[in-house]
């Protein structure tokens, strides 16, 4: 079978891009097979086989339960990166969606805001921590990336408030 | 209860389909039957909705059968009671729009 690998870097609030590329890829004859750091392995397929998707699942959320719940539907678990998790399913099988009503795409959205903003925190405060007592050089590399991790956090604020706007007169 | 509740098409679809014990993909498969194919539940949607039903106290959780490790969900009598009120809102809802479409759809 026929493989290729590409090397490529999303930001965690880019994620629909990621899984639009993906879809991309599969449309035109590269499914996602498995996922590694920053790393994407491709099998040959016809085009437009597949659908591929992605969704923020902490460890802790995925359990079987859930796992048996998209292995019935048809989807295909391809690996997880981190707290990402990758799937596929055949496009005969009918269309592929995880979430199918607006309110569980703004909660999805929401957890992704929450882990993003820990993370904000977290720099800010080691980046004080770090300014007042070591070095002030490593203080500045945390509150840079409290900068990029805000601007993140806006992004995700962004597509939140967008689905809001829409759930005000539908589903 | 608040009456002025309102369902989501998911909520009042999952609701409807536990009025027999079902399990996850059991409720996705009925709701796309009564829907004529119209409304797909998502595994993601689903499961979250589940999650939430059960806290709300509106569902429960059935105790898991020894060999099998599928869960089984059931409406409870609080459940039974909001679907209940949901109809009354939505018989409210088609009669308006009868009255004043009614004519024209005829």
């Amino acid at each position: 079978m026929e493989r290729r690998t590409i090397r490529k870097w999303f930001w965690a609030w880019d994620f629909d891009k990621e899984e639009e590329w993906l879809e991309n890829m599969a449309q035109n004859g590269w499914t996602l097979d498995s996922v590694g750091f920053c790393t994407y392995h491709f099998i040959k397929t016809e085009p437009g086989e597949y659908s591929v998707r992605l969704q923020y699942l902490p460890i802790a959320e995925e359990n079987g339960e859930y796992a048996d719940l998209m292995e019935e539907s048809g989807a295909e678990r391809l690996g997880r990166m981190v707290q990402w998790v990758y799937y596929r399913k055949k496009s005969e099988d009918g269309s592929f969606e995880l979430f199918s009503d607006l309110d569980s795409r703004i909660g999805h959205l929401k957890k992704i805001a929450r882990l993003l903003l820990i993370i904000t925190v977290m720099n800010i405060g080691v980046g004080i921590i770090n300014s007042c007592n070591s070095s002030i050089h490593l203080g500045w590399i945390n509150l840079l990336c409290a900068a990029l991790l805000t601007y993140g956090l806006g992004r995700i604020h962004g597509k939140k408030e967008a689905l809001e706007k829409e759930r005000r007169f539908r589903e | 209860m608040n009456d002025s509740l309102v369902l989501t098409e998911s909520t009042y679809y999952i609701l409807l389909s536990l009025c027999q014990p079902q399990h996850g993909y059991g409720i996705m498969q009925q709701t796309e039957q009564m829907s004529g194919g119209r409304v797909r539940l998502a595994a993601g949607t689903l499961y979250g909705a589940l999650n939430a039903l059960c806290d709300k106290g509106w569902i429960i959780q059935l105790p898991v059968e020894s060999g099998s490790r599928k869960k089984e969900y059931k409406l409870t009598e609080k459940g039974l009671q909001i679907l209940h009120n949901e109809l009354k809102r939505l018989r409210q809802l088609v009669a308006n729009g009868e009255t004043i479409l009614g004519k024209e759809e005829a």
